[in-house]
Parts: structure tokens; C-alpha cells; sequence
């Protein structure tokens, strides 16, 4: 009896250090050079994000409640891209009163020149040529291109690249999505480089091109909300490596150690897919284009 | 002679002192001159200037023409070309008032939006068409200067000699109306050649967009730099055919002898 008691005391006692163990990962991970005091900041005690505006679902969230956010409002916690930030800067040790968002456009994000956040998040693919210039964080996100036609159309029942070919193609300037029609699907008329996603899906609408190239999350946006016959035709296969989406630090930031940290810690723990799960199921599935 | 070499080499090499020692200087240098990636880049962007020299010769063209049409109608005289005049005055004032980005956006865009049959969709065509309105408006004002600086007298000797008002228009007035504004013209179609770069807005992978396309891809301006060698590479000469033409309407018009 007096040895079960012991027993149940000691499994009692094992139990509580692994509850303060486990309870103080994260007291311990913003120890040291983590530690909250010790990050490099732009404004210290607090956390300045950038990102484009407007931001768009499904990546960002929340509707226009915040000036001068346009369709979505990136303090909302609610996107994607949003929901991760929040996530990480909890593990970093900020409260959501504590993270300022600042509007900065993609191509500012990477130019020479004091950056006014402390990382940008905004669908950046992360590429060894880019990565010469900024910092990239670990992936947050893993991406696949997509094309988007008008239903009915010819081009809507393509099914492999090569049938593409012959199409007038279109994707936002700059992108990975434009790289990827010039490297990959080659069409034989030039494809079109908008400054904006909202130009390129105009130019659909008015059928000055077929199609055009977009993320699968970004996809499913284009299709539910912008363009009334829409349809997304189909996902690419990566080629040459998956892409991925990594936030963007002025280079040789020491932030961006920690965030490496807090990311693998989400992605270990389950929260980055559940919040994949909140925010992009519903871009999980469409057709392969071959 | 001393004093000038000596005053310009202290002020450049000053100059390149406080570029060069300046904190941002590295990132600047390896963001904007990266050798290997401008002479990597500089076909393709080169390709793509093709576009926008084809924009400008068309429009160039074309603009001569029209913006000489409109000068002439502004410059009607009498009561019953009133509403003529008006029409120019409006047309002018619009169009040089409007950026040209908005026109062309609003064209671009919005003329294929109509979806009418037998109006082009392409978008190249309809940058053309914008800009030659806006620098149609410009440059008939250019003419219009020109026309006016010609001494009244000589139309009225003109008239005197039997000629109609458009003889005299066309062989007395606008040969040295138009000798006259020259250099200004090409000032104008060097703001035409220019902004052919805003034909980008509507998603034409010309030289802009293509530079902006390769920066995006490897996060470096050097591609820029190349589209503004382009541009300042057909500028110079010409410039310099200008100052020739100049020079040899001169001569011939001082054949006679000159008195200085």
C-alpha cells in the first residue's frame, strides 16, 4: 500500500515536471538571444510587419475595418498570412496589441534602403537570386501555380501544358506565377505582366487574354469573387523543387533566427495546418495540368 | 585652362568621394551595377525595346501630321471658324491636362471593356492611339508657336501676289514656321519616346515591364540600368541628326553671305 502511495506520488510528482517542463518551453524559448528584450527591432516591445495593400483573401482576412487597409485588414488575425504572423509573434513573445502592420508595396520590400519593417510577408517565393539580396525565414507556406480561364472557353478544357501553348497568357509582374508561364508552359504569343492581380483579372474579363496564372489559393479567390465565369483549369506540378513562401528580413537580420524557431515550432506543434486548414482547405483541391 | 582642369577634377573627384564614402554605397553599387547581370540581361530587355520603338516611330509619325492638321484649325482666322477653334482650343486643353498614364489606362482598359465589334483589343494599339492624342495636343502647340512667329506681312504679301489663303499658308507660312521649331519638336519627341515606357501599365512586356520582371526575379535594379542605356542610346543621335539638320538649313540660308 505504502509503496503504491509512493508510486502514485512519485507519477504525480514525474507528471507536474513535465507539466512545468513542457509549460515552460515557452518562457524558455524567449530566454537568451530570443529572449523578447533581445530581438532586433525596429521599435522596441514591439513587432512592425509590412505587407501590400490591399491584401487579398485567402491570405489575409477580416474586411475592411482598419484605415487604410483596403478589402482586407491585416490586424484581423484572420487570412492566412495574417494568422501565422499573429502565431509567430505570440511564440516570439508579443501580445496582438504589440504587432504594427505597415503598408509596404512588394517591390519596396526587397529595394536597397532602411526597411520600415521588421519582416514582410506578402506571398514572396523564396528564390536563390532573391536570397542574395533579403533574407527569406523558413517556408510558411508551400505553393503551387494555377491558371485561371473563363468557362466555356477553349482554353478551360486544356489539360496538359502543351495545349497552352497557343493561348494569350497573363500573370502580376514580377511574380513567380510570371516566371512561370516564360519558363514553363512557353506560350507562343508574349504573355502580358500586369502591375496588379486586379489589371490582369480586368484584361481576362475583357478577354484581351485566356488566361491567367495565379496561386491555388489566390485561384480560388479570382474564381469565387472577381471573375463571375471563372474557372480555375487546372494546378501545376513544381517543377525543379517545391516553391515556397518565406517572410522577408533586410539581410543579415538576427530577427530572423527566432522567427526560424517560433515557424518550426508551429509547424512541429500543428498550428500552421491548423491554420491551413481554417484558411485555405477549400484550395486544396483542383485538377493537375500535366 | 589650369584653373578649369584643376577646379573640375577637385569637384568630381569631391563628388565621387562623398558617393563612394557614403554608408549605403555597397548595397547601391551591387543593387544597380552588376556587371555579368547587365550584360546577361541585355538582350532580352533589348528585345523588348523593340516594342516601344515601334510605338514611337508610328506615333511619331502619325503626330507630325495630326498636330500640324489641328495647329492650322486653331489658327483659322475669323468669326466662322469660331466653333472650330473652340474645338481645338478644348481638344488641346483636355488632353494636355490629362496625365498621359490615365489616358492611356482609360483606353486601354476600358475600350476593349466595351467589347464592340471591330475595335481591336490590343493593347499596343490602343497606348498608340493615347499617345497620339496627348502629343498630338502638345506638339500643335509647338506648331502653333511657330506659325504665329511668322511676321503677318509675309501672309499679306503672299495674298498680294495672287496666292490663295492656303497657298500661302502652305508655301509661305509653314516652311519657316516649321523651320522654326524644330529643336522644340524634338523635345517633344524625345517626352514621346520617353513615355512610351508607360504602355506598361497595361501589361505590354516592353522595355520597362521587362526590366521590372527581371528586378522582381532576382531583386536587382541593374536591369534599369539597361532600359535607361536603351533609351538615352537612341536619344543622343538623335539629338545630334537634329543639331545637323539645323546647322545645314543654316548654311543654305545663309549662302548668300552672312553678315556678322
Amino acid at each position: 500500500m505504502r509503496s503504491v502511495l509512493v508510486g502514485l506520488a512519485l507519477v504525480a510528482l514525474a507528471l507536474a515536471v513535465a507539466a512545468t517542463a513542457t509549460g515552460s518551453r515557452d518562457t524558455e524559448f524567449q530566454a537568451g538571444a530570443c529572449a523578447k528584450a533581445n530581438l532586433n527591432l525596429l521599435e522596441d516591445g514591439r513587432l512592425t510587419l509590412g505587407t501590400d495593400n490591399p491584401a487579398f483573401p485567402p491570405w489575409w482576412g477580416g474586411g475592411e475595418t482598419r484605415k487604410p487597409w483596403k478589402i482586407s485588414n491585416p490586424y484581423s488575425r484572420q487570412g492566412y498570412e495574417s494568422a501565422v504572423a499573429y502565431a509567430v509573434a505570440r511564440q516570439l513573445g508579443f501580445s496582438k496589441r504589440q504587432v504594427d502592420w505597415r503598408h509596404v508595396p512588394f517591390a519596396q520590400s526587397y529595394r536597397p534602403g532602411d526597411k520600415d519593417f521588421d519582416f514582410y510577408m506578402a506571398q514572396v517565393s523564396y528564390t536563390p537570386a532573391r536570397d542574395k539580396v533579403v533574407d527569406f525565414s523558413n517556408a510558411y507556406y508551400f505553393v503551387n501555380q494555377a491558371l485561371v480561364g473563363r468557362e466555356g472557353t477553349a482554353i478551360a478544357r486544356a489539360r496538359t501544358r502543351s495545349a497552352l501553348r497557343p493561348y494569350r497568357l497573363g500573370a502580376q509582374l514580377g511574380t513567380t506565377s510570371y516566371q512561370y508561364i516564360v519558363d514553363h508552359i512557353r506560350p507562343s504569343s508574349r504573355p502580358l505582366a500586369y502591375r496588379s492581380n486586379d489589371l490582369a483579372v480586368q484584361a481576362l474579363k475583357n478577354g484581351q487574354i485566356d488566361g491567367i496564372v495565379v496561386d491555388l489559393p489566390t485561384a480560388f479567390f479570382v474564381t469565387a469573387v472577381q471573375v463571375e465565369d471563372g474557372v480555375i483549369v487546372g494546378q501545376f506540378p513544381n517543377r525543379g523543387g517545391r516553391e515556397r513562401f518565406g517572410m522577408v528580413f533586410e539581410q543579415g537580420n538576427s530577427l530572423r533566427r527566432c522567427v526560424n524557431r517560433a515557424l518550426n515550432r508551429l509547424w512541429a506543434n500543428g498550428t500552421i495546418k491548423e491554420i491551413q486548414t481554417r484558411w485555405l482547405s477549400r484550395a486544396a483541391g483542383a485538377p493537375v495540368i500535366r | 585652362m589650369a584653373i578649369a582642369v584643376a577646379s573640375t577634377l577637385v569637384f568630381f573627384g569631391a563628388l565621387a568621394f562623398l558617393v563612394t564614402r557614403s554608408p549605403g554605397w555597397d548595397r547601391f553599387k551591387a543593387y544597380f551595377f552588376d556587371w555579368s547581370l547587365y550584360r546577361e540581361s541585355f538582350p532580352e530587355i533589348a528585345e523588348a525595346f523593340l516594342i516601344n520603338v515601334k510605338i514611337f516611330l508610328i506615333a511619331e509619325a502619325v503626330v507630325l501630321v495630326t498636330a500640324l492638321g489641328l495647329a492650322v484649325l486653331r489658327s483659322l482666322p475669323g468669326p466662322v471658324f469660331v466653333p472650330v477653334r473652340a474645338l481645338a482650343i478644348v481638344y488641346t486643353d483636355l488632353f494636355r491636362g490629362v496625365p498621359t498614364i490615365l489616358v492611356i489606362l482609360m483606353l486601354g482598359v476600358g475600350m476593349p471593356a466595351l467589347q464592340l465589334e471591330g475595335v481591336p483589343d490590343s493593347e499596343i494599339f490602343w497606348a498608340t492611339v493615347s499617345l497620339v492624342l496627348v502629343y498630338t495636343a502638345y506638339v500643335s502647340e509647338v506648331y502653333r508657336a511657330g506659325i504665329e512667329s511668322v511676321h503677318p506681312s509675309q501672309d499679306a504679301a503672299a495674298r498680294s501676289l495672287g496666292l490663295s489663303r492656303f497657298q500661302s499658308l502652305r508655301h509661305v507660312v509653314l516652311p519657316q514656321a516649321v523651320r522654326r521649331v524644330i529643336p522644340p519638336l524634338l523635345n517633344d519627341f524625345i517626352g514621346l519616346q520617353k513615355d512610351t515606357a508607360l504602355v506598361s501599365v497595361l501589361g505590354v512586356v516592353e522595355v520597362l515591364n521587362q526590366a521590372g520582371i527581371n528586378e522582381a526575379a532576382d531583386f536587382n535594379g541593374t536591369h534599369y540600368l539597361v532600359a535607361a542605356t536603351l533609351f538615352v542610346a537612341i536619344t543622343i543621335p538623335l539629338a545630334r541628326f537634329t543639331d545637323w539638320l539645323i546647322a545645314r538649313d543654316r548654311r543654305r540660308r545663309q549662302a548668300g553671305g552672312v553678315t556678322t
